[in-house]
């Protein structure tokens, strides 16, 4: 009898979560005996037409990494949504837009025009990627970039989402796990929808770090502060978004002595990641005067960027106004 | 008037608190003190209920400006957590900003229960501040946001 | 016409297509390898502040995040005028090399290796890291294995996590290593050299001792020459780290010196319109199109091109590897692209020794953690950050600019760091050849 077959796949995305899927060690091989790996670019050399010579639901199991960039990067979402019986948005950019997501606060036009006037391009013809360009031999085409990146979901119906920028090695373990116990079904999936791989708290439940009551009165900056390696660092004034992001990660980073910048996306419950962080901070600040708040909000350098770092792709506005005009 | 020279009506939702700045609106209500009926309220029992979310809830969902009203500091029924709701509305006007709408379109007023006519004074002068922004048309999901910045080339 | 179009490339990291023309004789009249993505980091830097340029710039690629972090990282330090404690910059450089180490054995067991070890005639489905395990034995396969872990355990040790690291920060990093640490460290670094023999047997026993591939190996096929750029210490040899840019040209003899923060003045970046990434290339030699030679400004930056441009291996059996590679292939510098993966073992077994030298050096730890990552008392944050030009690396580009109420720097440019997984001629050579 035939295995299950698995597909991984990179829309708009940086390879780490195909690293993460790596990091599984030796239970790649469990990976292997209980699949067959039809799709997965970074490891095989299956090409799309490939996938589309597959019948629909023939795979049985779509890890999909990376948001939705350009009209190939939706194209692509479909024709796997299509082929895969499971389609698990997988780590922060298919889930929220993650990292490549800060494109929405410029319009798409800034961004390619940025990119191809930088102090070291040499166009002085003021060349911008065409997409599709006659060369003697024939046309050849790149992908549309969309006016603003798009989350997976946005696109295609998603069967489960695993946060994480990438997620964490044990937590794919985990799933890889639960997977193939459903599959032999010695186990149950969770319902449609759900997020798995991860934890249903904060990252603060997590965090080694002791807590206490915070009155903030001023925001600091990492590199300018000592920092108090026992005690939570949104108290000692680093921007630390714990408070809204989800757990599942151990809280690496704040046990590096560095701040959560939220990689593992919107705790449980959460509408709206940056909303989340708002009301998170504004309850620390230590102050009922309106110039002082302000003064002391004056600390927090890039509120959007920071609030929004993985999130905004996903959040309720989903872009600056100016990405929307184009 | 034809459609283009009909004036812009700004759509705003108004949060209110249950024991002051909505008993103001009430108050005004029944003093018949008329004020814009751009505004839209909506009740919390205080205005330190206001989650973030609701306000970029409404801009995503077509509001063109909205308001943040409660009980005058020191006032607060719940004690201190109009101060909250002072604090959310500082940061999320420059979160806001970042996102490229204009401080203009978020107020933060604090009305007694006796304030009615203020109230109305001052929701009539938000419409009109909003009017002179212009419609925020946030994109709708699924909009067409704008045109391809690429062409197609030929030889 | 006859077009073949391979869609998309595989085994490698990023995306691409390749078309390549035929005419009636069935003879290549011309390949184009165009790169569908573009994602815009130089557009959403700029506004965020200066400690997130390691974290943002991680994401531009998960399997080598950290040379953009660490490029970024430098970028930092520059912004504050502040010269990196010696442990923080051991701490970074053992992180780096045991990073190098992980990412080598990466590619040549799953990237680039297949091709080899499974053979050019292997089935598509076979060509592959599993093919390879399956072929090779889980004996092998666990050392691999065993390998990446290791890499990525250190990483997670120093830099937070086994993927993106979080630790630096201006002026070094946000803690150090506990004695334990250091010794686990250390014993993993013993094993990487062993494993880096090993490869190197592996690679001597499946390709060198196989006719079919060293021809393929030293004939013309795979071959230009080109430029070749790597970074150099005061030695001249090869550091994965810091130091200086060296590039030699064709003939092998050195074209220029520079430091880092110069990049600007000897690289510039063509454009052509179907495709979304610019073409870096020497702008003192000046672009002229798709081609080798010494009047050509393209140049090579990968194993082979750091080997090409450096004197030799700090390390001692790294060096007597780098002695066997030019005499067996005919002195340097060597233009066989595929060599490119013997290099890589090469400087595999480098960056193991100098995962040893740093993790048994006793100034790794001599810093206390807390002491690690702020900025000396002395700065002055008002008056001392007067940049704005300050352009540090090869790897991405951050320059930065402060505005000063809000101390937020403003990233234009980047930083120098040697980036194993540069681009080379033979990932698109061997793609088109083995599909």
């Amino acid at each position: 009898m035939s295995k299950p077959k698995f597909a991984m796949y990179w829309a708009a995305s940086c390879g780490g979560c195909e690293i993460a899927v790596l990091n599984i060690h030796e239970k790649i091989l469990d990976v292997d005996a209980a699949f067959d790996v039809v799709f997965w670019p970074v490891a095989m050399d299956a090409k799309y037409k490939d996938v589309e010579a597959m019948q629909d639901g023939e795979i049985t199991l779509c890890l999909f990494n990376g948001g939705m960039r350009n009209d190939e990067n939706e194209h692509i979402a479909k024709l796997l949504r299509k082929k895969s019986k499971i389609m698990v948005s997988f780590g922060s950019c298919a889930c929220e837009g993650c990292i490549p997501g800060l494109a929405n606060f410029s319009p798409i036009k800034e961004v390619v025009d940025t990119a191809f006037s930088t102090i070291t391009t040499d166009n002085p013809e003021n060349i911008r990627p065409q997409i599709s360009y006659a060369m003697p031999e024939g046309i050849i085409t790149i992908p549309t970039l969309n006016p603003v990146l798009k989350t997976l979901d946005q696109v295609v119906d998603v069967d489960y989402y695993m946060p994480g920028c990438p997620p964490e090695s044990h937590q794919i373990a985990a799933v890889v796990d639960l997977v193939i116990a459903a599959l032999n079904g010695k186990a149950e999936l969770p319902p449609k929808g759900a997020t798995i791989g991860a934890g249903n708290s904060t990252v603060c439940d997590e965090c080694p770090r002791k807590r206490n009551v915070k009155t903030i009165k001023e925001f600091g900056r990492i590199q300018l502060m000592h920092t108090d390696p026992e005690l939570c660092l949104l108290e000692q004034g680093i921007p630390c978004n714990g408070p809204a992001t989800r757990s599942g990660c151990n809280a690496r980073c704040p046990s590096a002595a560095a701040q959560c910048i939220g990689c593992y996306g919107p705790a449980e419950g959460v509408v709206d990641y940056g909303a989340r962080l708002i009301s998170a901070f504004a309850s620390v600040i230590d102050s009922n005067k309106p110039d002082e708040i302000d003064k002391i909000l004056d600390g927090l350098v890039d509120p959007a960027g920071q609030f929004y770092r993985f999130n905004l792709a996903g959040s309720l506005l989903r872009s600056s106004k100016s990405a929307q005009k184009g | 008037m034809t459609e283009e020279t009909k004036p812009f009506e700004p759509v705003i939702i108004g949060f209110t608190c249950n024991w002051c700045s909505y008993r103001a609106a009430d108050m005004a209500g029944t003093a018949r003190i008329k004020y814009a009926p751009n505004i839209r309220l909506i009740r919390l029992m205080c205005s330190g209920r206001l989650d973030p979310t609701f306000v970029f809830k409404a801009f995503a969902g077509g509001a063109d400006a909205v308001l943040i009203s409660g009980c005058h500091p020191g006032d607060c029924h719940y004690v201190e957590q109009n101060y909250k709701a002072m604090r959310r509305f500082h940061l999320l006007k420059r979160v806001l900003a970042q996102l490229g709408i204009e401080p203009g379109r978020l107020k933060l007023l604090w009305a007694s229960a006796a304030e009615g006519a203020i109230f109305a004074a001052e929701i009539n002068k938000f419409v009109e501040e909003v009017r002179a922004l212009g419609p925020l048309n946030w994109a709708q999901p699924g909009e067409q946001v704008s045109t391809p910045i690429m062409e197609e080339v030929t030889a | 016409m006859q077009r073949i179009t391979i869609d998309p490339i595989t085994r490698l990291e990023g995306h691409g297509k390749i078309e390549i023309f035929l005419n009636e004789q069935g003879n290549v009249t011309n390949t184009y390898f165009q790169i569908p993505e573009l994602r815009g980091f130089e557009r959403f830097c700029v506004g965020r502040p200066v400690e997130e340029m390691p974290l943002l710039t991680n994401r531009i690629c998960g399997v080598c995040p950290e040379a953009h972090h660490m490029a970024a990282a430098k970028a930092t330090d520059a912004v504050y005028h502040v010269e990196v404690p010696r442990t923080g910059k051991m701490l970074r450089e053992l992180l780096y090399s045991a990073f190098y180490c992980t990412d080598h054995t990466t590619h040549f067991y799953a990237l680039g290796g297949p091709d080899f070890i499974m053979g050019p005639d292997a089935p598509v489905a076979e060509r592959n890291i599993l093919g390879v395990i399956h072929k090779v034995g889980l004996e092998i396969g666990g050392k691999v294995i065993q390998m990446r872990k290791y890499g990525h355990t250190v990483v997670e040790i120093i830099g937070g996590r086994k993927v993106h690291p979080c630790t630096s920060i201006p002026g070094g990093l946000t803690k150090g290593i506990t004695e334990e640490q250091r010794k686990e460290i250390e014993t993993m670094g013993r094993w990487a050299i062993e494993f880096a023999q090993f490869s190197l047997q592996v690679f001597n026993d499946i390709v060198l001792s196989n006719k079919t591939y060293l021809d393929l190996i030293v004939g013309d096929i795979y071959t230009h020459k080109t430029y070749y750029m790597g970074m150099v210490d005061e030695n001249n040899k090869v550091n994965f780290y810091d130091g200086k840019v060296r590039v030699v040209g064709p003939d092998g003899k050195e074209y220029v010196k520079y430091e880092p923060k110069d990049y600007a003045a000897h690289i510039a970046e063509h454009v052509e319109p179907w495709t979304y990434l610019k073409f870096p290339y020497l702008k003192n030699v000046g672009w002229k199109g798709f081609t080798d030679g010494p009047d050509s400004g393209v140049y090579m930056a990968t194993p082979l091109s750091r080997l090409n441009a450096a004197d030799g291996m700090a390390t001692p059996l790294a060096q007597a590897e780098y002695e066997k590679f030019y005499s067996t292939l005919g002195g340097k510098p060597v233009h066989q692209r595929l060599a490119i993966h013997w290099a890589r073992l090469i400087e595999l077994l480098y960056a193991a020794e100098r995962w040893v030298e740093l993790a048994t050096d006793p100034e790794i730890r001599s810093m206390a953690s807390t002491e690690m990552g702020k900025l000396p008392d002395s700065f002055n944050s008002t008056t001392d950050m007067t940049i704005t030009h300050n352009p540090v690396g090869t790897d991405t580009a951050i320059e930065v600019r402060v505005c000063s109420n809000h101390h937020l720097l403003v990233p234009l440019l980047s930083t120098f760091i040697g980036n194993p997984l540069q681009m080379c001629a033979s990932t698109t050579m061997r793609t088109i050849t083995f599909n």
